[in-house]
């Protein structure tokens, strides 16, 4: 199990290192001088070049790289071009609404999912299957910016139990912030729970042809029990790759319904950082990023041993 | 109906899984403390019949007729009922061992579920009495704590944990389909000795399937045959073989003692002559008529990295195989039998070239072909091929015959022309029984003995000196391995083919070898003619393997003794 564990975090480590790395040759190669940016067009080019040296700009590739990563390591993330902030505050400020809506939305993907997933498999093709099948189709065709849609003119408008948008803040209380990002939270659940229940569903069909689950039925244990006491557990495997997949996605990739819902979250930020050239704020979002998808791929890889002990003795 | 007087009473049964007939109005019984041997080839019902029992049919199953277990009519039982019975009155051992107990729960808490289930007591308890059951299937506590988890343990430890969850709760009757299909004969013997005691303890009512006449031969007081659906016989196990008055049941004794018809090869009269040294390994290389032998290992190993114990520590290397030395003649066939786990098939691998020895020389008509790379080993590929144990699972479902038997072709040096390549498929298919018009199907169109053919013509296209074959027909019923084994033995006469077989099954090795090399932890421990080791076989190893290997002939002397 420790060989397994520390493996793992080696190649966590490995692969954070490697796309620092990336990341810092991208912003390299992108056209732009930062001190030129920062001095606007009319500084002259002494001007420039004195901050340039004072920025370390001219220092060697090698100590520019190690500079950056010891800064970014010591989370100094520099100040924000364009909002004149330290990027940190920044992105402190973003990361507290995204964090907490990915959280919700992943909770509630698989709070949804593994249920119909269990249902449907434990009666495929009867009826009830073929329409939560359909339904969860419907769910992985629908774009979730239209349910955000939906979702604001049934519960916003008509029902107004919830703001249509706009984020508090956590400083005026704990329920008006998570009522604001309940909706977007279930706009950005509803597709991936509909991905999530046909991958339990396949998976636990899987399962339940495997000679074991006969064992257990053999045994004397009613269906449901077999289901959730032996079915389950072997078919996690894939849902929690998905549910891995799916928190990175959640994290990062949702600026359009941060956009139907003006939540000030990180999505939102690296798109007008990117579109206003602010290279400081994108690089430190995309490293924190990479950073956060990486830690995740490392529970996943460690749950994978909680769940499977034939993992636990590998190497 | 007439009332129920034994344990299990079946009547009429008939059974239609999606409107197709699986079994025709079987009659079938069991008394406490009886052994009742099922027997039939594969798609017969035998497995339909235990799961009917059971109650645990696939969704489209319909059966009728009558099926009374202990007073209670099973097919009209209730779901609730039948989870009562199962489990408690009826227990189940199944065929396959490796994947029949759930990887993610550990063995102790797979047998307690069943105790916890039915009789409500606490998880102590239940560990308790999981315990003694595994102390009594012959898994003590010391080596096997409730903690280990199933892959931890090898395929006979896990059959035995099948039988603890089977037996746990002290059942009237005991159904167990192939227990032991899939374990080696040692496995077997210890397999079949603790069911017989189990029976004997509990006045347990056994019903054995099996395909293996020998088996159920030593193990039951009366059987059934079973043969599409359709009991052809059934009576006291005695009479029923002796008499064998049913044609099929005369057809399954005699193809399961089917001994090919072989010419006497030379090399065959001159492996009978020489016996002589004391070593329990008779080297034949000496005498041999030919002076390059087709195929000679010399003292090869394979290790394997020990378990890691801790982050800097491992166990020693383990010793796959272990100095192994021996040649083959060419034409000479040539059998490697031992138990699971014993190196056969990683020996195996090594001589295919799929797999490097630690250290030691595989030689190859004389050339080495250890440490060859890819492209240098075209020609020994070519001449040497191989078949697996496996007739389902080796061939690409997708692909036609024409496409799956040309394969080894790209190994030639000059590439046939579509017309040439076409010819030498039709010319490998009428070697092994199959013709022209089978070109153009797909592997599922074919039976598993005809599948196995398939793959004998796809080893034969290249015309190859040596065919290295894997339990070549252990997954095929005995009439057709009766067929598969003579094709064996035709190829080897009409072209010279040499043969290293590697199984456990003894019957295999008696009919179409000349020689039996045993192999025992890694290293060959015996070598000689095929009826001398396996008549008086000298070492250990060799002696417990032919004492385990059942034996329809012993088998049925014993019984007429004991019945009469």
């Amino acid at each position: 199990m420790t060989a397994y564990l520390l493996k793992r975090i080696a190649i966590a480590i490995a692969t954070l290192v490697l796309a620092s790395l990336v990341v810092f040759a991208v912003l390299e190669i992108v056209p732009g001088d930062p001190a030129r940016l920062m001095l606007g067009m009319n500084a002259s080019a002494e001007q420039v070049e004195q901050l340039r040296t004072q920025m370390g700009l001219n220092d060697p590739l090698l100590l520019r790289y190690l500079h950056w990563a010891g800064d970014l390591l010591t989370l100094d993330l520099g100040r924000s071009l364009t909002y004149s902030v330290p990027v940190l505050d920044l992105v402190r400020e973003r990361v507290a609404v995204s964090l907490p809506l990915a959280l919700i939305a992943l909770a509630l993907s698989a709070v949804i999912a593994i249920p119909v997933g269990l249902y449907s498999a434990s009666r495929r093709g009867h009826a009830g299957d073929t329409l939560a099948m359909g339904a969860a189709q419907i769910g992985v065709a629908i774009p979730n910016f239209w349910f955000a849609l939906m979702l604001i003119y049934l519960f916003a408008v008509w029902l107004r139990l919830v703001p249509a948008g706009g984020f508090p803040g956590w400083g005026n209380g704990i329920w008006p912030a998570l009522k604001s990002l309940l909706l977007p939270a279930v706009a950005l659940a509803l597709p991936q729970a509909a991905i999530l229940a046909r991958v339990t569903r396949s998976a636990l069909i899987d399962v339940l042809n495997e000679d074991y689950i006969r064992t257990a039925r053999a045994k004397g244990l009613p269906y449901r029990a077999v289901l959730w006491q032996h079915a389950l557990r072997n078919a996690m495997i894939p849902v929690l790759t998905i549910l891995g997949l799916q928190f990175a996605f959640l994290l990062a990739g949702t600026i359009i319904i941060e956009n139907v819902f003006y939540l000030p979250g990180l999505g939102r930020l690296v798109f007008q950082a990117i579109t206003q050239r602010d290279l400081i704020v994108v690089e430190s979002v995309v490293m924190l990023l990479v950073a956060a998808v990486i830690a995740v791929n490392l529970i996943v890889d460690l749950s994978y041993a909680i769940v499977d002990p034939r993992l636990r003795g590998r190497e | 109906m007439s009332p129920p007087k034994g344990l299990l009473q079946i009547e009429n049964l008939s059974l239609e899984i999606g409107g197709v007939p699986v079994l025709k109005d079987v009659d079938l019984a069991i008394e406490r403390g009886e052994v009742m041997g099922l027997v039939g080839e594969s798609g017969s019902g035998k497995s339909m019949t235990a799961l009917t029992i059971m109650q645990l049919l696939p969704h489209a199953a319909r059966a009728r007729g009558s099926v009374i277990f202990d007073g209670i009519d099973i097919l009209a039982a209730t779901e609730d009922q039948m989870c009562a019975l199962r489990g408690d009155d009826i227990g189940m051992v199944f065929q396959e061992p490796m994947t029949a107990l759930n990887p993610v729960k550990t063995i102790g808490g797979q047998v307690a579920e069943g105790i916890r289930w039915h009789t409500r007591v606490s998880r102590a308890e239940a560990e308790d009495r999981a315990r003694q059951i595994l102390d009594r299937v012959g898994l003590p506590e010391a080596k096997f704590p409730l903690s280990r988890y199933p892959h931890e343990l090898s395929g006979g430890q896990r059959q035995r944990v099948v039988i603890a969850i089977a037996c746990a709760l002290k059942p009237k009757l005991l159904i167990a389909d192939e227990p032991t299909t899939a374990l080696d004969v040692v496995l077997q013997a210890q397999i079949l000795d603790l069911l017989r005691d189990l029976v004997a303890e509990n006045r347990m009512g056994l019903l054995l399937i099996s395909h293996d006449l020998a088996v159920v031969t030593e193990m039951a007081d009366r059987i059934t045959i079973l043969r599409h659906g359709e009991v052809m016989e059934a009576g006291e196990t005695a009479r029923v073989l002796s008499e064998q008055e049913h044609p099929y049941t005369r057809q399954l004794a005699q193809a399961s003692m089917h001994v090919p018809r072989r010419k006497e090869t030379a090399i065959g009269r001159w492996a009978i002559g020489s016996r002589e040294g004391s070593d329990n390994v008779r080297l034949p290389t000496a005498d041999l008529p030919t002076a390059i032998p087709l195929l000679s290992v010399q003292s090869i190993s394979r290790l394997y990295p020990g378990r890691r114990t801790s982050l800097f520590r491992r166990d020693a290397p383990v010793h796959a195989v272990d100095d192994v030395s021996f040649t083959i003649a060419p034409g000479q066939s040539v059998a490697l039998v031992g138990r699971s786990g014993c190196g056969k098939s990683t020996l195996a691998r090594m001589i295919l070239a799929l797999d490097k020895p630690s250290s030691g020389e595989i030689r190859f008509r004389g050339e080495t072909i250890t440490g060859r790379s890819e492209a240098d080993l075209k020609p020994a590929r070519r001449d040497m091929q191989v078949v697996f144990q496996d007739p389902y699972g080796s061939f690409d479902p997708r692909q036609k015959v024409e496409k799956l038997v040309a394969e080894p072709l790209h190994l030639l040096e000059a590439q046939p022309s579509p017309a040439e390549r076409r010819d030498m498929v039709v010319h490998a298919l009428r070697e092994v029984g199959l013709s022209e018009t089978d070109l153009n199907k797909y592997p599922h169109e074919f039976s598993g003995g005809q599948r196995q053919r398939l793959s004998i013509a796809r080893a034969l296209i290249t015309r190859p000196r040596l065919i290295v074959a894997d339990e070549p027909v252990s997954a095929l019923d005995v009439s057709i391995r009766a067929q598969v084994l003579d094709l064996f033995a035709d190829l080897n006469d009409r072209l010279g083919v040499a043969y290293l077989f590697i199984t456990h099954d003894l019957t295999v090795a008696r009919a179409i070898t000349d020689e039996v090399m045993v192999m025992h932890d890694g290293r060959i421990v015996e070598r000689g003619p095929t009826p001398s080791v396996l008549d008086s076989p000298r070492s250990e190893a060799a002696q417990a393997l032919v004492a385990a290997a059942p034996d329809l002939h012993r088998a049925l002397a014993k019984k007429i003794r004991e019945q009469g």
